[in-house]
């Protein structure tokens, strides 16, 4: 199992009271599986997306990848983790304004080496892979939505990473790009064997995981495995 | 790509916050060399004005004052020659020649002249007016001018000490020459001895042009005054009599009156040492405020890269990583800051300083470093909490929060 949760809780403290974004939530996400998460506005689907990439603490509970329980590591392990295991996907794209195509891959290659050379070589591979490789001089302004989430893509997938995580890859993007981005995850998942967790509101997006997801209030409202609606009692604890 | 690259892009990518960041450095590191420049020319000034003045302590004996020796009063104390050989061996730094003297009023003819006995060899022809009229010698070294002698622009100035003056020759001033109708090479006899005329002294409007200078045993002998001197001219060190010259001399010889000359020493270095404090001033408020400038750009910097941090840290990069781009960054700009201030400066100094002081101002070199230096500090110091601030950004804040 490449991610197992234990009545993960993450609550946040406002000024009205506390809200438990992810309530007692457990899970196990298998190798090279394709999950897809949705539910409303506030069901704690990006909170739960936080919490698998190591960039958020659960509140309590536990959180297992490949059996090691990354939540109780410190900053910087933290940092290593999402920089060798993790790749991450984000509606707004996240890429640097002030760096090429070619560049915002090669800054998360840099974290792991500074070998320039290979870097570089590592990078145009994917820009390659992406069908970007005429554009790996030009800088996020200069090129489509479509274009900007494929680099994203590419720099997600440069550290060759077991883990992509998506946070409404498509919502910034029409129909048409939407189903091309899709296609790419989707093949980066039956191809690399990568382990792809998507959040999504499109029902349409959703159907391309093999295991769905719905949170509503921070809890496991409903799981689908390969078009089989499972006894939640399995799943959750 | 480095961090340092990133670090590049960053900064040309954002050019026009770039020239804000630089200019309140600029600015601040421009005031501390302008005025630093001042300073250093304001301290050869006081150099070049001691070297006019010649001499600038005087030993009297303790009865007399300086109106004495200005007026030559014949009936002036006197104290023994061997004073000064007390000087020599006293080995006091910061004094620089030793002259005694001899003067007394005597009559030539119907005329009064004051006649002064001087050693040719440390006489300073001191006022630069009679090196103009071609009384040349060997230059005197200055233990602890700013400069060294050898060094000043205007060579008119150095100090030398008159050559040779034989025991019958004699300079005269304008005043005498004229009244007495004497031309180089004259004979004139003072009290039954016969002395040549060696050099007609330019005139200086002073006492000068009325003094006839003779070998100082002559002087004494002829005036049968023994082995007695009336001052001993001491050219000193600016800086050593501020640092308490004048009281070391007094412990050597502790029954005469030591004085300066002038006002015009004292006020100098008066000057130049509130000029060091004001510069000291300037410095620490352009330390406090070029830090906080720096500071609230580097911060303001930070806020506007709030989302591209999350990214980085996002994709791995530790607090570390970000500490350094930011600290860098303001390396980066005390760098450059400390050249454009250093460049802002001198050159405010070279043109303002003919225009409001009337004093000829060249650049520093050796402050360039110091500009650098100072600016890199003070940016340091400016960028650490916003770059603290900055690896508390959390790792999702690019993302959208459900």
């Amino acid at each position: 199992m490449l991610i197992q949760l234990k009545n993960l809780t993450k609550t946040y403290q406002y000024h009205d009271g506390i809200i438990n974004a992810v309530d007692n939530l457990s899970l196990d996400i298998p190798k090279g599986s394709f999950v897809t998460i949705t539910g409303a506005s506030g069901s704690g689907k990006t909170t739960l997306l936080l919490i698998l990439g190591g960039l958020l603490r659960p509140t309590s509970g536990k959180m297992s990848y490949n059996g090691s329980e990354i939540n109780l590591h410190n900053d910087d392990n933290l940092a290593n983790f999402r920089s060798k295991h993790v790749g991450f996907v984000m509606q707004s794209f996240a890429l640097v304004p002030y760096l090429t195509a070619i560049e915002n891959i090669m800054i998360a290659l840099n974290v792991k080496g500074n070998n320039t050379t290979e870097n570089r070589k590592r990078a145009l591979e994917l820009l390659e892979w992406v069908g970007l490789e005429d554009r790996t001089t030009h800088y996020p302004k200069e090129l489509s939505a479509g274009q900007q989430q494929r680099v994203a893509i590419a720099r997600a997938l440069a550290n060759k990473p077991d883990l992509l995580l998506a946070d409404e890859p498509t919502g910034n993007l029409d129909p048409g790009l939407s189903e091309e981005i899709l296609g790419i995850l989707k093949e980066i998942n039956l191809k690399q064997k990568t382990t792809v967790v998507m959040v999504t509101h499109s029902p349409m997006a959703a159907e391309f995981g093999d295991t769905k997801i719905q949170l509503k209030d921070g809890k496991l409202h409903n799981l689908d495995s390969n078009g089989i609606k499972l006894n939640m009692k399995v799943l959750i604890n | 790509m480095s961090l340092t690259d990133l670090t590049l892009k960053e900064l040309w990518h954002r050019k026009s916050q770039l020239v804000s960041g630089l200019l309140a450095i600029t600015l601040g590191i421009g005031v501390i060399v302008g005025i630093r420049s001042f300073l250093v020319v304001s301290e050869k000034a006081v150099a070049v004005n001691l070297d006019n003045l010649g001499a600038n302590i005087l030993v009297l004996p303790q009865s007399s004052s300086i109106d004495n020796y200005y007026a030559a009063d014949i009936d002036a104390s006197t104290f023994p020659e061997d004073y000064v050989e007390r000087l020599v061996t006293s080995t006091i730094p910061g004094v620089d020649n030793i002259s005694p003297k001899l003067t007394r009023r005597v009559k030539v003819g119907s005329e009064n002249i004051v006649l002064t006995g001087i050693w040719p060899k440390s006489e300073i022809a001191s006022k630069p007016i009679w090196q103009q009229g071609g009384l040349k010698g060997e230059a005197l070294t200055a233990s602890c001018a700013p400069t060294g002698p050898k060094k000043y622009a205007d060579a008119k100035l150095q100090r030398k000490g008159i050559d040779t003056l034989a025991n019958n020759d004699c300079f005269i001033g304008s005043g005498i020459a004229s009244r007495l109708k004497l031309i180089e090479g004259s004979k004139l006899t003072i009290m039954e001895k016969e002395f040549t005329v060696a050099k007609l002294l330019p005139e200086t409007g002073t006492v000068d042009d009325d003094r006839v200078f003779a070998n100082l045993h002559t002087v004494q002998a002829l005036l049968g005054t023994g082995e007695q001197i009336s001052a001993i001219e001491i050219m000193g060190c600016c800086s050593a009599i501020s640092d308490g010259l004048l009281g070391k001399l007094r412990n050597v010889l502790p029954d005469t009156r030591i004085t300066t000359i002038g006002q015009i020493v004292s006020t100098q270095i008066e000057n130049n040492k509130l000029m060091t404090k004001i510069s000291l001033v300037f410095l620490i408020i352009i330390i406090f405020v070029g830090g906080i400038s720096i500071g609230n750009y580097i911060w303001a910097n930070v806020n506007e890269r709030r989302k591209e941090i999350g990214i980085l840290r996002m994709i791995g990069y530790h607090k570390k990583h970000i500490y350094y781009i930011l600290v860098l960054k303001g390396i980066i700009i005390g760098f450059l800051g400390g050249i454009a201030g250093y460049i802002v400066g001198t050159l405010a100094a070279i043109w303002l300083g003919p225009q409001f002081a009337g004093i000829a101002v060249s650049p520093i070199y050796t402050l360039l470093l110091v500009s650098i230096a100072l600016s890199i500090s003070i940016s340091i110091l400016g960028s650490v909490i916003p770059a603290y601030l900055a690896g508390k950004i959390e790792p999702f804040s690019n993302m959208q929060e459900d």
